[in-house]
């Protein structure tokens, strides 16, 4: 049992030819349904729906606030380390980088964690590259150990794992895992990942069976937007969701829409995502699934992030850097990224609640499975 | 003569009106409302506080001497996980009092029976005073009442929904054969479903996203706690009964041989 007949059975062109005949008629009617389904979710991402954003958006933070209420989750991204075995071409920690490596002790861990801690967090999200070797799964294992004495919540985006790993990361008190598929369209994939463990798609897409599987709390889905039509492949984002939202019922799940940012070495985008068009996807996700969280990260810039809080957007980074040891330790080590918005965690906080929204700190608990903090 | 005021496990209640802690914009504003609401039993969420934090800034708005506190479970999926978590609410908040919540379904938040009637009859047996939060299920209920819960919890409509008494004709029933307190619980959207819950029985009714998501929670707080004191005072005082048809019968051909 898994995603990929599924995903098999929903040809690229087919899909996208479907997505881009949508009229004004399927948005309409999208709109006025009291649940919506996935041929609802096509036309909210068509381009028949530009006129209707407004009414897309109000419907949008309604629900969202009916769901979430007025809070707004915070939390950081922590970097472990920038080795990778990978050649991505959108990514700075690609091993064709010809830059200094870093992969942070347990001591350096504790010197950034002290940084966050002081900045308020208590979630923070474990980041590294894909470098099995030195940064698997025995690595990961201890920083969540280091880590979790610290934080109540600890999320991870590292390379995709074994269920068997995944098994014993959450024993150590792992509860969110993201991974993005990047792209959902084969032929880009391969062109995208040339070299590496990351160049297997398959292995990739069947991540997240591995994850519920292995009984994983909460899971992130996510494409990188600018390599791909980014309509077609968010409808299999939306797909994936409505699959694993079926079959692993007990898990939480959040979606992540990245726009390409400027990294070292990097391509340009293939596909140019306005924002306009990001507010579209984010209130069409919404108008699909009230319950599904929704993140925005510091890739985008101070403005957009101040207005788009209120449009469906359930969690939100601040302060973040990119690289290992970037809060303190080693701060001009090589990013993975720019980012956008560089104001501090308090300005981040008191901008949401100049917006009505009480900013969370902590929505997670250890000791709600079992492990003592 | 019905004993106006609410007791649950030895305690007396003045309002029947329970209330949440999430969801609200700021902690300030959740005190507020919650003082307006005049309530005297307030659940918190164990994830969202640091016990270990004495300056813990939801727990802070909640230190007044009308509130006491009545930890949820809510995140856990397991009876396993919430004895746990129940045992650590316990030693940190210093009550006993536990609002059972296992929804191992994180989309709807719809309750589990079978790890919750599991958990009860354990905590039970530690000594906690437990509110397990359930569907509108009569034979669990009763189930729930064998094994030593303090009152029972169902749901007026899935949480956080707003749709109020979907669920009333299993209410009524509920009501009617409980031994226990019933206090209805999730999906109260309106002071108008707060006062029917009432009229029909209940014993009480908690509410959170009404409140909190209010334009102004401060006054939809005040109107939950008029429609509750009046929805007790209304069943109290014994509601007129509905007339059953409309049309009246003009004569009695049945009876008729009796004149």
């Amino acid at each position: 049992m898994s995603f990929r007949p599924i995903f098999e059975a929903q040809p690229w062109d087919d899909v996208k030819a479907s997505i881009y005949a949508k009229t004004a008629a399927d948005v309409e009617r999208a709109l006025a349904a009291p649940h919506r389904t996935l041929e609802d979710f096509k036309a909210l991402i068509s381009p028949a729906a530009a006129p209707y954003l407004e009414q897309m958006a109000q419907l949008s933070h309604q629900l969202t606030r009916k769901r979430f209420g007025n809070t707004v989750q915070l939390y950081a991204p922590l970097y472990l380390s920038n080795e990778c075995q990978n050649i991505c071409t959108y990514c700075g920690f690609s091993l064709d980088n010809k830059i200094a490596r870093r992969t942070l002790s347990s001591v350096e861990m504790l010197q950034e964690a002290a940084v966050l801690k002081d900045w308020g967090y208590d979630h923070v999200l474990l980041v590294t590259g894909e470098a099995n070797v030195t940064v698997g799964v025995d690595y990961l294992e201890k920083a969540l150990r280091t880590l979790r004495p610290h934080f109540a919540h600890l999320s991870m985006e590292v390379q995709p794992l074994d269920q068997a790993d995944y098994e014993r990361l959450i024993s150590e008190g792992l509860n969110t895992v993201l991974v993005y598929q990047e792209t959902y369209h084969r032929d880009d994939y391969r062109k995208h990942h040339p070299k590496g463990k990351k160049s297997n798609f398959n292995y990739r897409l069947d991540t997240p069976d591995r994850l519920g599987r292995a009984g994983i709390h909460k899971m992130g889905l996510g494409v990188l937007i600018g390599l791909e039509d980014w309509r077609t492949d968010c409808f299999y984002t939306a797909l994936h969701l409505d699959y694993l939202e079926r079959t692993y019922w007990q898990t939480k799940y959040s979606l992540s829409f990245p726009r390409l940012r400027p990294a070292e070495g990097l391509l340009q985008p293939k596909v140019e995502m306005s924002d306009r068009e990001l507010v579209q996807l984010i209130c069409a996700y919404r108008l699909l699934n009230e319950e599904v969280e929704l993140s925005l990260s510091t890739r985008e810039n101070p403005v957009f992030r101040d207005h788009v809080v209120k449009l469906g957007i359930t969690s939100i980074s601040a302060g973040s850097k990119t690289n290992p040891g970037g809060y303190a330790v080693a701060p001009e080590s090589l990013e993975q990224f720019e980012i956008s918005d560089e104001r501090s965690p308090a300005e981040i906080a008191a901008m949401l609640r100049r917006q009505g929204y009480e900013p969370v700190w902590k929505d997670w608990d250890a000791t709600l499975v079992g492990l003592p903090r | 003569m019905l004993n106006k005021n609410l007791v649950i496990a030895g305690r007396t209640f003045n309002s029947r009106l329970f209330t949440g802690t999430g969801k609200f914009s700021s902690s300030e504003l959740m005190e507020e409302a919650l003082l307006a609401a005049g309530s005297e039993l307030v659940t918190v969420a164990l994830k969202r506080v640091d016990v270990a934090d004495a300056e813990d800034d939801i727990l802070r708005h909640l230190s007044h001497p009308q509130f006491s506190l009545l930890p949820n479970t809510s995140g856990v999926r397991t009876a396993k996980e919430a004895v746990f978590a129940a045992q650590l609410a316990r030693e940190a908040l210093e009550t006993n009092w536990l609002k059972l919540e296992i929804h191992p379904d994180p989309k709807y938040l719809l309750p589990d029976p079978i790890e919750t009637l599991k958990a009860a009859e354990e905590l039970v047996r530690l000594g906690f005073v437990v509110l397990p939060y359930i569907h509108a299920d009569p034979v669990l209920c009763k189930r729930l009442e064998e094994v030593g819960v303090a009152a029972v919890m169902p749901l007026g409509s899935p949480i956080g929904s707003n749709k109020g008494l979907l669920t009333r004709e299993f209410l009524e029933i509920i009501i009617g054969q409980s031994k226990v307190p019933v206090v209805v619980d999730a999906g109260i959207g309106a002071p108008s479903h707060a006062a029917a819950a009432l009229e029909m029985g209940a014993d009480a009714v908690l509410v959170n996203t009404a409140i909190a998501v209010a334009g102004n929670p401060v006054a939809m707080a005040t109107a939950f706690k008029m429609a509750v004191e009046a929805g007790r005072m209304a069943y109290e005082a014994r509601l007129a009964a509905p007339v059953a048809h409309a049309e009246a019968v003009a004569s009695s051909p049945l009876t008729a041989f009796l004149d």
